[in-house]
């Protein structure tokens, strides 16, 4: 195939002759004559692109789009406006790299310093940098920044927090040192953070979920308090959806506010690319990873964006750099603002009141279910967690062939039998479909 | 392009669409090729081109913004001042749940009184807003965006529709794997592939970008030695390498030693050996480094860094030039990342979402990231974490929608399409090279890779204008400005990749550009660009005076 080249024989002639060479393969005489491959790459021949889509059609195929959503831990089925892919997917924000030179990235940029106000106004903080990879990596880099801030390793993560975040904490953690303390959950299903310091020491970080893994809504005040006590920065993973009924971070107290950004603009799609969230107060602003764009003027006085304080990034300062971001998620953050923008003021609170009533109701029906236990009992928004009387694996498995994706099974830490699952509804759920879902959910745990 | 095979014998054109005879169908003729660039004379669309030589630029040469310049001029107010209170887009729907208030719902004592000030606005405001927004861009699909280092090639339209197909964006990334065999299929289709074009064993596709991919390379080390007793604590990188790879060094633990590079613009293997010792976890290199240039005595290095038991890391955000040509497995690579969102068709998003897996030889493979989709004996796919893995590096399975686009993409060019990149963007960057040599300052002027370094050394030193001014110049002209001041160890550098997907009639109006600004060059260049939507942008007073949010604006 062509591999997209628009070069003609001839003008691949012509350009050679222009540089004194006889052929394409003496482009590459610098290369090793035994590192050079020999019988090309073990890959099929290229595809037109009516077969390529065929076949990618065809994989696509073998999953099961059509199950009735009701998993969330992270990812959640929201509607998504039309507006998100026909503005987010234009091909000037979609083709266009970070905004280096500032006077031809215009769009990009002010796309950004709104997405960074909207994210600010969200969490209750004064600053939101211009997007990380998701919710996991977000978490370690408030992480990093606390540490870095504070001075001292040591960091208390509530179990709260999504498990696979805590696993790629735990990840990075073997690169900087920092010693890592798992808070575990009490009985109601909220963190029960230890009273003292005990045998460890005091920590630079205190991370918090809202609402945690199991839907359950935190006591962030208490959080926030613990975190002062040691002289250490609170961190809240805070869902955006939420934000449209509960307290921001930054009211109650917290330094940095982190979060996944999906439910805004992004569909499932197998968990990427989503968005990670940052935001803090902008006693931070200088530690801040990633890219930030500020306001200023051009020449002539005009209102004009640009990428600012770029000295705490990588490519400046390298090797004392906090952070190693480069590439970030900016497209999706841009369907974030996008999305966010068109709910706008009131349309975020109705969309995270119906979440609150879906789940509501499907709590109460599920739990009406002989047998079915809440797991973690007390205050939820858009998520809970129950016991239910078979393996939650096997009950996904049977809720599967009625076209239902039931939830998604909880780690063992949570229920040590493998009987916890996490359900999740969205404004996307009718009350049909939730009691379609009960009703089979009661079937199959017989 | 020539000398190899496959490609449908002595007439040119696209195999299997056109019969025996090539050429587009129903564009005229029975022999050869695109009408118009076939022979020395142009047929009805074409025009004249001479024969001998190379390109030249074309009336309206292909990929100059400037005939379809960036029009949004005026400023554009935030959403915020747009805003008019009650005014709304939103609608959502009926659900029949019953619509107990919010008090009952949320205990009072973490309910917010009052809503979150969005924005208010019509639907049909945000869309023109947005719109004008984009109006205010430059991109590739507009035109030529020669960024050294960050490969700005055009990325076929086929590989948007495959990672919008409902089948892959309505998968739950939890969903069982009976339920996503397709997607399961496909990350495993395509990390085989990302081997094969690497020559690793395995690969890991949760690295959402480069830096990331190079953070779980430096993690994988890390636990390699640790596992031998040791993990060391340097870590070798030269002084032309990107500025994620020392960034990343630190947060993997590790202290930078950095080499220089000799007269050649490679590494100096001399000063390498030097530095080598039983402290050195392994080495970071980019090869092609970020001057364009191969590294020659990779055999060499390789050989060093192993005496000493350290592994080797192979910076392979750029693979465009080695595509069926070499791979870092064949040079002694133990690590490789690559980043998808440049060779591999994934666009870069104003800044992302890109990713960046990384594939090891089969002594790290243990220690990867995991879970990774491996496909069992009755031939379907399930999810496995490695024995000694690292853990997790993301969220989820990284960027998957990302990871679709190249795995189509990789699809429809295939081995031969792919080797075809590597020979046009080797080319284009030579070509380029060739024609700037005597208008600029060609500091390591050897045939170069992927992309090249020019200098504006001398033009500053006689004319007073700097890499920048040129970059701003060109954006007059109508193109996106190269990479300036980087790689570090060349003053005034102007980083130049073509890419292969402009055509040469591009790459000669892009050449001419820079030969024009060079002739050109004088005071007036401070003033650059005039035609842009806004002007040279005051950075020192964004730092000085921080405003990251429209509620931190001073008031009027
Ligand atoms: C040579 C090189 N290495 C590493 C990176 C980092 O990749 P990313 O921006 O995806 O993190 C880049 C690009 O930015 C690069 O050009």
């Amino acid at each position: 195939m062509t591999g997209f080249v628009p070069h003609t024989d001839t003008d691949i002639e012509g350009m050679l002759a222009d540089l004194g060479l006889g052929s394409v393969d003496e482009l590459f005489a610098v290369v090793p004559a035994a590192l050079r491959l020999a019988g090309g790459l073990d890959l099929p021949a290229g595809r037109s692109e009516a077969d390529t889509l065929e076949h990618l059609g065809a994989l696509a195929g073998r999953n099961r789009a059509d199950l009735v959503c009701f998993a969330g831990a992270g990812a959640y089925d929201h509607d998504i406006p039309a507006v998100v892919r026909h503005l987010a997917l234009r091909s000037e924000f979609v083709t266009a790299y970070t905004p280096y030179q500032p006077e031809v990235a215009q769009g990009v940029l002010q796309a950004l310093f709104e997405y960074q106000t909207l994210l600010a106004r969200l969490t209750g903080m004064e600053v939101a940098n211009a997007s990380l990879y998701d919710g996991a990596t977000a978490t370690v880099e408030a992480v990093n920044l606390a540490v870095a801030a504070i001075g001292r390793p040591s960091v208390w993560l509530s179990q709260g927090v999504h498990p696979s975040w805590r696993a790629v904490v735990h990840t990075f953690a073997a690169g900087t040192g920092h010693d890592v303390v798992e808070v575990p959950l009490g009985p109601a299903g909220v963190t029960a953070w230890p009273a003292g310091v005990g045998e460890g020491s005091a920590p630079a970080a205190v991370v918090v979920q809202q609402p945690n893994h199991l839907g359950r809504l935190e006591d962030v005040g208490a959080a926030v308090a613990l975190a002062r006590t040691h002289g250490a920065l609170s961190v809240v993973a805070a869902d955006p959806v939420s934000a449209g009924l509960l307290r921001t971070p930054g009211e109650l107290g917290a330094d940095i506010a982190v979060g996944e950004g999906q439910p805004f603009g992004t569909a499932l799609s197998f968990g990427g690319p989503y968005l990670g969230l940052f935001a803090s107060r902008l006693e931070h602003v200088r530690r801040l990873p990633g890219r930030l764009v500020g306001e200023t003027v051009d020449v002539d006085g005009r209102r004009a964006y640009v990428t600012t304080l770029r000295t705490r990034e990588q490519d400046i300062r390298r090797e004392k750099a906090s952070s190693n971001v480069c590439t970030n998620q900016t497209l999706i953050a841009v369907a974030f603002a996008v999305h966010l923008a068109w709910l706008g003021t009131t349309g975020l609170r109705e969309l995270a009141l119906r979440c609150a009533r879906g789940t509501r109701y499907a709590r109460e029906a599920l739990l009406a279910i002989d047998g079915v236990e809440p797991l973690g009992d007390g205050p939820v928004l858009r998520e809970f967690a129950v016991r239910t009387p078979v393996p939650a694996a096997t009950l996904v498995e049977r809720m599967v062939e009625e076209g239902f994706l039931a939830g998604v099974p909880l780690e063992p830490e949570y229920d040590p039998d493998g009987r916890g699952l996490l359900v999740a509804v969205t404004e996307r759920r009718t009350a049909a479909e939730i009691d379609r879902y009960a009703a089979t959910f009661e079937k199959v745990v017989r | 392009m020539s000398g190899h095979e496959g490609q449908g014998g002595p007439v040119s054109g696209h195999e299997g669409q056109g019969g025996p005879v090539s050429g587009h169908e129903g564009q005229g003729g029975p022999v050869s090729g695109h009408e118009g660039q076939g022979g020395p004379v142009s047929g009805r669309n074409g025009r004249m081109r001479a024969h001998d030589g190379g390109p030249q630029p074309g009336p309206a040469a292909g990929g100059r913004a400037t005939s379809a310049p960036i029009v949004g001029r005026a400023e554009e107010p935030t959403i915020f001042e747009l805003s008019s209170p009650g005014r709304r887009a939103w609608s959502l729907r009926a659900t029949g749940v019953p619509d107990w208030p919010a008090e009952e719902l949320v205990p009072a004592e973490h309910l917010r009184p009052e809503p979150v000030e969005v924005a208010e606005l019509s639907e049909r405001d945000l869309v023109g807003h947005m719109t004008r927004l984009t109006h205010r861009q430059y991109s590739v699909d507009l035109g030529a965006y020669p960024l050294g280092s960050c490969t700005m090639k055009y990325n076929p339209k086929l590989c948007d529709e495959a990672s919008a197909l409902p089948g892959f964006t309505r998968v739950h990334p939890a969903a069982p794997e009976a339920v996503a065999q397709g997607w399961l299929g496909l990350l495993g289709e395509l990390e085989g592939a990302l081997c094969a074009i690497t020559g690793m064993h395995a690969a890991t596709l949760q690295p959402p970008a480069g830096a990331s991919g190079e953070l779980t390379g430096l993690l994988l080390m890390r636990a390699w030695h640790t596992e031998r007793g040791n993990p060391r604590s340097k870590v070798v990188i030269p002084d032309s390498a990107h500025g994620t790879n020392p960034a990343s060094v630190t947060l993997g633990g590790y202290e930078t030693v950095t080499v220089p590079s000799d007269e050649r613009g490679c590494v100096d293997l001399a000063a390498l050996r030097e530095v080598l010792d039983e402290e050195v976890a392994g080495i970071m290199l980019t090869n092609p480094n970020t001057l364009g240039l191969f590294e020659e005595d990779i055999v060499e290095i390789a050989a060093a860094v192993h005496e000493v038991g350290g592994l080797l890391y192979y910076d392979g955000a750029n693979l465009n030039a080695i595509l069926g040509v070499t791979r870092p497995g064949d040079m002694g690579f133990d690590i490789v990342h690559m980043n998808l969102h440049k060779t591999f068709a994934v666009p870069h998003g104003g800044g992302g979402p890109g990713a960046g897996p990384v594939a090891v030889s089969e002594r790290l493979a243990p220690y990867l990231p995991g879970p990774r989709s491996v496909r069992d004996d009755s031939g379907a796919w399930r999810w496995e974490t490695p024995a000694r893995s690292i853990g997790r590096v993301h969220g989820w399975h990284g960027n998957a929608l990302a990871l679709v686009r190249a795995y189509a993409y990789i699809v429809a060019c295939g081995g031969d399409g792919l080797r075809r990149v590597a020979e046009a963007a080797v080319l284009n960057a030579n070509w380029i090279r060739h024609r700037l040599r005597g208008h600029y300052d060609v500091p390591y002027d050897r045939p170069c890779m992927h992309e090249c370094v020019v200098a504006a050394q001398t033009l500053k030193r006689d004319r007073g204008v700097r890499a920048l001014d040129v970059a701003k110049r060109l954006l007059d002209e109508g193109f996106h400005s190269p990479t300036v001041y980087f790689p570090l160890i060349v003053p005034e550098a102007l980083m130049i990749e073509p890419t292969e997907t402009e055509s040469p009639e591009t790459l000669a109006a892009l050449a001419e550009a820079f030969i024009r600004i060079a002739e050109e060059a004088g005071e007036a260049d401070a003033e650059a660009p005039r035609g842009t939507p806004v002007r040279r942008v005051d950075e020192a007073r964004a730092a000085r005076r921080l405003i990251p949010t429209f509620d931190a604006r001073p008031p009027a």
